[in-house]
């Protein structure tokens, strides 16, 4: 009797279940003609700003766009990661990390090239972008990635990280507030003054090491130039050469000059950013997007950008800039050419202007930069001497750049030499190389 | 009949199983299929690599300091952690005043999120304007102020044990519970016998909370092995790799390098590695106990 009651009870929740999957599955299609797009994002400052853009292109052309925010940036990059494995990528999205994970995504047919659309119409829409932002997203002829030559991401914006300083505690220093330091002797003896009257230095996210990297590249070309800089990572120049030491004592000439923040080695962008904030030190290494940072957490901040200051006069500065963000069109959407119109009025002159005023970041759109702060504007001048790794055309070893950027640390907290660093890098570097051949 | 029966019974799981089988079984076979591979996460093709991924991390020395130093970790969690998990069960569970405020009380630091508890210690301790320093300085021992997590010498010693402060929660629950599962007449036999405080400590307490001890100890092993939201949160795993350790190497196989494969190879080699101490520890007591 029991075993006929449950049977029974069971029989009436299966067929409850499969009508209800048979009842979702049965939903009429909606009546209107225009898609609607779906963009991943992981940026939390200009969610607002996205969604107002988003609410008036569908009110110009009936397409409605639906932006979704995941962050942090770490848990979008796994998100896109996984959709790309299950075929469910949106139809916009961007890609964070380096340019071989860019190239991977290219290669596994995920990303449309968009060299058609950029060339069209005589390439209206690609000349309306700063060369070094576009540059980014693109594959040359001959790249080491073997990806077919093309472009395949818009910039959104641009972006320079440069050294930033504090103008009133320049003034408690006795320091002329107008006057950042020009060569690397002026910044160590700032370090000195700032040693001598309690302060705090240099704050920067070091414990993310990722931005030791971007600061140790800047003097890498100043000190030996571009071409040396590349020949290395192509494992032609040994990174135990005295122009990779230099570099190296570099970071233990700016700890024991005083420059530096106690404890710089384990902090991440975000408490460096709070620090300078909040008038807690006088230096900062920070990227452009700092600008909506500062504002947000005191508007009364007086600081200052400046390009960091040179070691040697012979070779052209060097900064990391180019692209900050960038979407791509998912190859696999069924809404391309809706997703590509919708990038293309993104990226337009209004849009950019609009989303510069809103989120404090630099358009990359050169003909927006018209109106904008005085500090972005100084960011934005800097922008003629950006590079990145994005366009070097070579990288290097995930595992090289670790030894190197742990490395840097260790001679930080005075565990290390400098030559004890370029002997150790030296050696991953052969044996990633000894790797790669034998594969 | 019978067999109609049996299969209504199986049905009703069988939704259990598929779940189980999906998120749990399924996985688990591919990590090791994985770990024979050598795999960027992104591309539809792999490239078989065998047993080379193993090899490689028997030579990876950074591995192995992550394992000595998540070793370290857990040896302050079973002494420092456990000691005064035991000691505050011990007190809660007698009859005094506000016991069951304290009880709550250490009760909140395991509830509270790692990321949360990182960051708050991360500015206690910072270097400069934490506040740790300025009570050593107020206190009169501006000597001992230091960078704690910054300094290598400090930093994962501060870490293991900020990570105890958090973790010792499980272990007075778990010890409370034991604790009060002693019968009260054993006490008052000893009692009786004329055994004072410590001796009824030392022949009735010790020898009836052994099996709890080795339930926490193995739940501690466990659980500390695999820390790493903390050392994220509080140092990121520096300076250099002096708070490295094993989940933050695979995350950084991972997330930094784009070698799945690798980081399989690496969550395998954990997993063996885990499996072989706790049955080492489990036959280590088992013995003691038998003797």
């Amino acid at each position: 009797m029991r075993g006929k009651v449950l049977g029974k009870s069971f029989n009436l929740m299966l067929s409850s279940v499969l009508l209800l999957f048979a009842a979702s599955g049965c939903t009429p299609k909606s009546q209107t003609a225009k898609p609607t797009l779906t963009v991943w994002h992981w940026m939390t400052d200009r969610e607002p700003a996205f969604n107002e853009l988003a609410k008036k292109y569908e009110e110009i052309t009936g397409v409605k766009v639906n932006f979704e925010l995941y962050a942090p940036s770490d848990a979008y990059t796994q998100k896109v990661r996984a959709a790309a494995q299950g075929a469910n990528l949106p139809d916009i999205f961007g890609i964070l990390g380096e340019k071989r994970d860019f190239a991977s995504f290219i290669k596994a047919g995920f990303i449309l090239d968009l060299t058609p659309y950029m060339e069209a119409n005589g390439s209206i829409w690609k000349d309306s972008f700063f060369s070094e932002a576009l540059s980014v997203n693109e594959f040359i002829e001959g790249n080491s990635y073997n990806v077919k030559p093309g472009i395949y991401g818009v910039p959104i914006d641009i972006m320079t990280i440069q050294l930033l300083y504090n103008k009133d505690l320049f003034e408690k220093l006795g320091l002329d507030p107008e006057k950042p330091p020009v060569t690397f002797q002026e910044f160590l003896d700032i370090g000195k003054k700032i040693r001598e009257a309690g302060l705090q230095g240099l704050v920067s996210g070091w414990g993310e090491v990722w931005m030791i990297d971007c600061f140790a590249n800047n003097y890498a070309f100043n000190i030996m130039g571009k071409d040396k800089v590349l020949a290395t990572i192509r494992g032609e120049v040994p990174y135990t050469d005295p122009d990779w030491i230099r570099v190296f004592t570099l970071f233990k000439e700016m700890q024991d000059s005083g420059v530096l923040y106690n404890g710089i080695v384990t902090m991440i962008n975000k408490t460096a950013e709070q620090l300078f904030a909040n008038d807690k030190a006088v230096f900062a290494f920070n990227g452009s997007w700092c600008v909506n940072v500062y504002k947000g957490m005191n508007p009364d901040l007086n600081y200052g950008a400046f390009l960091p200051p040179q070691v040697l006069d012979q070779h052209p500065y060097s900064i990391w800039g180019g692209a900050g963000s960038s979407f791509m069109v998912s190859a696999k959407s069924p809404h391309k050419e809706e997703a590509v119109k919708f990038l293309q009025w993104l990226t337009d002159k209004n849009q950019q202007a609009y989303l510069a005023e809103a989120t404090n970041n630099l358009p990359a759109n050169k003909k927006s930069v018209t109106e904008i702060p005085d500090i972005l504007a100084s960011f934005s001048r800097s922008i003629e001497f950006a590079t990145h790794p994005n366009v070097w055309g070579v990288s290097e070893f995930s595992a090289v750049i670790e030894a190197f950027d742990k490395g840097i640390q260790s001679i930080i907290i005075g565990e290390k030499t400098p030559e004890q660093v370029a002997a150790e890098v030296q050696a991953v570097k052969e044996r990633e190389l000894a790797k790669q051949e034998r594969r | 009949m019978r067999i109609k029966s049996t299969l209504e019974n199986y049905l009703f799981v069988l939704p259990a199983v598929v779940i189980f089988a999906i998120f749990y079984i399924i996985p688990f076979i591919w990590v090791f299929q994985l770990g024979l591979y050598e795999w960027d996460g992104i591309m539809p093709t792999k490239t078989f690599v065998g047993l080379g991924n193993f090899r490689e991390i028997m030579q990876d020395k950074i591995w192995w300091q992550s394992m000595v130093n998540a070793g370290y970790i857990t040896i302050i969690a079973l002494t420092f952690q456990n000691a005064l998990a035991f000691l505050l069960a011990w007190a809660c569970d007698r009859e005094i005043r506000l016991k069951n405020f304290y009880r709550m009380v250490f009760f909140i630091p395991p509830v509270l999120s790692e990321v949360v508890v990182g960051l708050v210690w991360q500015w206690i301790l910072d270097g400069n304007y934490g506040l740790l320093n300025n009570w050593l300085i107020q206190l009169g021992f501006p000597n001992l102020a230091r960078n704690w997590l910054s300094d290598p010498k400090t930093a994962l010693t501060t870490v293991a044990v900020i990570h105890s402060w958090k973790g010792f929660g499980w272990g007075f629950l778990i010890f409370l519970a034991g604790l009060q599962t002693i019968p009260k007449e054993l006490y008052e036999a000893a009692r009786v016998d004329g055994a004072n405080a410590w001796q009824s400590f030392r022949k009735v307490t010790i020898p009836l909370m052994i099996p709890v001890a080795v339930l926490v100890s193995i739940l501690t092993i466990l659980g500390t092995m695999q820390a790493f939201v903390l050392i994220i949160a509080m140092t990121g795993g520096g300076p250099a790799y002096h708070t490295q350790v094993p989940v933050l190497r695979i995350l950084a196989a991972m997330r930094g390098s784009s070698r799945f494969g690798y980081a399989c190879a690496q969550g395998i080699s954990f997993g063996v590695i885990l499996m072989a101490i706790s049955f080492i520890q489990y036959r280590f007591t088992k013995k003691a106990r038998q003797a």
